[in-house]
């Protein structure tokens, strides 16, 4: 899995000394917590301080935790935070502008201390969606200074995922459940009868040290027998699966198929599954003066492509329908993004379909179109 | 130190500014550390007005000229009404150059069809300075400018003395005129089929609203020239041209990046798609 | 100088048409001159010529009530004026001016329609070069409904 040296199993106290470790180290933790009765992601101080022994249930437009009867620290799915609001966050103030000698303006970045952020728990479909991010934002002539400081400077605890929720697909996505690359160590829970402890690899040489720091005894081949167990009873529990089919032509080649009525039709261009999605960057620019108009400051906050100003050009918006409005998302998420950036958008997580107020499932999009063009050339 | 700070813009001082349709003025500005690089024909800036905002625009100048930075502003919207109106010796934010450009250099050695409607004109006037700035590299040059009326025709002085060239072709159709109008009447594509090219060893260069675009074209097209030697300057919704804001997008394209110039093969499809 | 038949055949508008029709239509026609400002016909007369501009460039107009007529096409070297003639009950449907000096060739209309009835083979081949016409003057007028320069243009 990775040539950082040892493998080591650790016991909750062991946990407990990386959570410990990671602060020393100048790092903000953050990971898994219940709040407002759902799995967000917060600081974190204590392994008590993770959501022990809840689950969630997942469905389309549904999500409710539950008690598990065990004590799992992360015997759950992804909930509706992702990492993207800490590397990319909701809003960032870009610069202030100020007029000097009643007329010269003076531009001046805000300023930006974008703590050292260490993540606890990033699935293997986060990495994924992190991954990509990383193409979007910073893969290019101009990175982006905002996430590229945030993204450099963060250690990551990756999670072998021994939960799959019910709107899970990272399996058909090739993204999970099992994680691969891009972590610095990476955890995989097991929990049996009698023992509950993690199986920890390092992926870095940061996280090497790290793990060198933590008391723990060297893995056997059982153990990693068991945590490859883990991932693969947790693949074989996908809630759903995104058809395996040739999807960016699929979906280019149908840009006028009777679906996108269908779906605007149930569609409420809330946004919700762009604002959940992690990897949906979109961005909106709000310029705001004081009232003496000495300052103005220019910010920068999530934006999505339902929103009805998005695409607006002098006097109207390109995309005024609901039905024209989900077709860029879906076309650009899993078509569009392949051409700009060498994979697809989606990455299998499920929040779009789970956090959906009316349940709309982008895998059974897919397939509605996929099934009504098969038949079409059967014919 | 600016690398850093893609975001942050460059406070330049505006120098001239000149009225030239009545909601229309062209003004320069310093160019700033942005600007000494120079531009290519094609490409844009994103201008600030104070406390209003940031949009694009095109640059309308020489590119052969890098002492001042020439934009023509249709004053519609708030940003462009007040960047209209900014007096000289105003401060305005600048960030670009950004896009990509009209083919010049692909161009060389082939005749050129420069395509313009309505405002159209003042993002090709860069690549007309270059060919006229650069004569012997390129074939038999026509310029093809359609607008609202006689009263609305951009550089018109200007068109009047490309006119008298000896080598280059300008025809300029307008959508209806009064009597004392001695020119055509008429719209942009219908004139395609009159004007003599070899479709085979022709490159268009096509800037106006989409509509005109799409019939243009779809006119080259028929006259017999390839997808590929068509070219069209998009326009779409941009907050920072730098491909992270996500607005622009037009299929695949990122119009502030890949864009605003591009090939109609990559557009075509999708151009006559309703709200796409 | 060229015969009235041969200025028919050659002129763009029956280019291509067999010698046999080109000659039985050379009877309708005649050399005609516009000096500018002149008029070839106003909206609403009987429609009983067809034009095939061989100089010159004549504007297609409107009259607007208080206002200067309004001119939303102009014709030139090698194109035809006015297709009413074909279609009952023969009006024009606008002016036409001469905007400079306009040499052409007058096709009378009775004549042509009572060719055109008697062989509908020529009558077919006719209106085949009178529709392309017709469908891009439909397309232009379109376009200028659209009024798509009168739209604000900034990029925002």
């Amino acid at each position: 899995m990775d040539d950082h040296g040892v493998s080591s199993v650790i016991t909750l106290d062991g946990l407990q000394c990386l959570l410990d470790a990671l602060a020393r180290r100048g790092y903000q933790v953050v990971g898994p917590r219940v709040r407002d009765q759902a799995i967000v992601y917060d600081e974190l101080a204590r392994v008590e301080d993770l959501p022990v022994g809840w689950t969630d249930e997942q469905d389309g437009g549904h999500y409710r935790l539950k008690q598990r009867g065990d004590h799992a620290l992360f015997g759950y799915a992804v909930g509706p935070h992702s990492w993207k609001r800490f590397l990319h966050p909701p809003r960032v103030g870009l610069w202030q502008a100020t007029v000097v000698n009643e007329d010269r303006l003076h531009f001046e970045p805000v300023r930006d201390d974008a703590p050292r952020y260490a993540f606890v728990g990033v699935r293997a479909c986060e990495l994924a969606a992190i991954a990509i991010q990383d193409r979007v934002l910073m893969d290019d002539n101009h990175a982006d200074p905002h996430y590229r400081s945030r993204r450099e400077q963060a250690f990551l605890v990756a999670l072998n995922c021994s939960e799959a929720g019910g709107t899970c697909f990272c399996d058909s996505m090739n993204t999970g459940p099992d994680v691969k690359t891009g972590y610095d160590l990476v955890l995989t829970e097991l929990l049996e009868e009698e023992s509950h402890g993690f199986l920890i690899q390092a992926g870095s040489d940061e996280g090497a040290d790290i793990l060198s720091e933590l008391p723990g005894t060297p893995a056997t081949g059982a153990h990693h027998r068991a945590a490859r167990e883990v991932v693969e009873r947790t693949r074989s529990n996908m809630g759903r699966s995104m058809p395996q089919t040739a999807i960016p032509a699929l979906l280019m080649d149908n840009l006028e198929h009777p679906r996108w009525d269908d779906v605007a039709e149930r569609c409420l261009s809330c946004a919700n599954c762009t604002m959940v999605c992690p990897t949906c960057f979109c961005t909106t620019v709000e310029d705001t003066s004081d009232l003496e108009g000495v300052t103005a400051e220019s910010s920068r906050r999530w934006d999505s492509c339902f929103n009805a100003d998005f695409s607006y050009i002098h006097g109207g918006s390109v995309r005024n329908s609901t039905r024209s409005r989900y077709r860029q998302w879906m076309t650009h998420k899993l078509a569009t993004w392949v051409d700009q950036f060498g994979t697809s958008g989606c990455v299998g997580c499920g929040r779009c379909i789970t956090w959906c107020p009316v349940g709309i499932d982008i895998t059974e999009e897919v397939r509605a179109i996929q099934g009504d063009s098969s038949q079409g050339e059967q014919t | 130190m600016r690398s850093q700070h893609v975001w942050l813009p460059e406070p330049v001082r505006v120098l001239s500014r000149k009225q030239e349709l009545e909601t229309t003025w062209t003004l320069e500005l310093e160019p700033g550390q942005s600007g000494k690089g120079g531009f290519l024909p094609g490409q844009f800036n994103m201008l600030y007005v104070f406390g209003v905002g940031e949009i694009p625009i095109s640059f309308s100048g020489d590119p052969s000229q890098t002492e001042r930075l020439v934009h023509t502003v249709r004053a519609v919207g708030p940003a462009s009404s007040q960047l209209a109106a900014s007096r000289p010796m105003a401060t305005v934010g600048l960030r670009g150059p950004f896009g990509t450009g009209w083919p010049m250099a692909a161009a060389e050695g082939s005749d050129l069809l420069i395509i313009a409607g309505g405002l159209g004109l003042a993002p090709l006037r860069p690549a007309i300075y270059h060919v006229l700035n650069n004569r012997e590299r390129y074939g038999r040059v026509v310029l093809l400018y359609g607008t609202r009326s006689p009263d609305d025709i951009l550089f018109r002085e200007q068109l009047e003395a490309w006119n008298r060239l000896s080598d280059f072709d300008v025809h300029i159709t307008v959508d209806h005129a009064g009597s004392d109008w001695t020119g055509k009447v008429g719209v942009v594509p219908a004139l395609v089929p009159t004007l003599a090219f070899d479709p085979e060893d022709t490159v268009a260069m096509v800037c106006g609203p989409e509509i005109m675009m799409r019939f243009t074209a779809s006119a080259l097209r028929d006259a017999g020239v390839d997808d590929e030697s068509i070219y069209l300057s998009m326009e779409r919704n941009m907050k920072c041209a730098l491909g992270h804001c996500g607005h622009c997008q037009f299929g695949s394209n990122f119009v502030c990046k890949d864009g605003p110039v591009l090939s109609f093969d990559r557009l075509r499809g999708l151009l006559s798609l309703k709200e796409f | 100088m060229k015969s009235i038949a041969q200025l028919v055949c050659e002129h763009p508008f029956f280019q291509g048409l067999n010698s046999e029709f080109c000659d039985l239509m050379c009877g309708c026609a005649r050399n005609v001159r516009f000096n500018p400002g002149e008029y070839l016909f106003h909206q609403g007369e009987d429609a009983d010529h067809l034009y095939l501009i061989r100089h010159g460039q004549v504007a297609l107009e409107l009259a607007v009530p208080g206002k200067s007529p309004v001119s939303f096409q102009t014709l030139h070297d090698g194109d035809v004026v006015g297709v009413s003639w074909v279609l009952p009950p023969y009006h024009w449907s606008s002016d036409a001016r001469a905007m400079s000096l306009t040499r052409a060739i007058a096709m009378d209309a009775h004549c042509l329609r009572k060719k055109c009835d008697e062989d509908p083979a020529l009558g077919y081949a006719v209106l085949k070069r009178l529709l392309p016409i017709l469908t891009s003057r439909l397309n232009a007028t379109q376009m200028q409904i659209l009024d798509v320069y009168g739209a604000p243009e900034e990029r925002q």
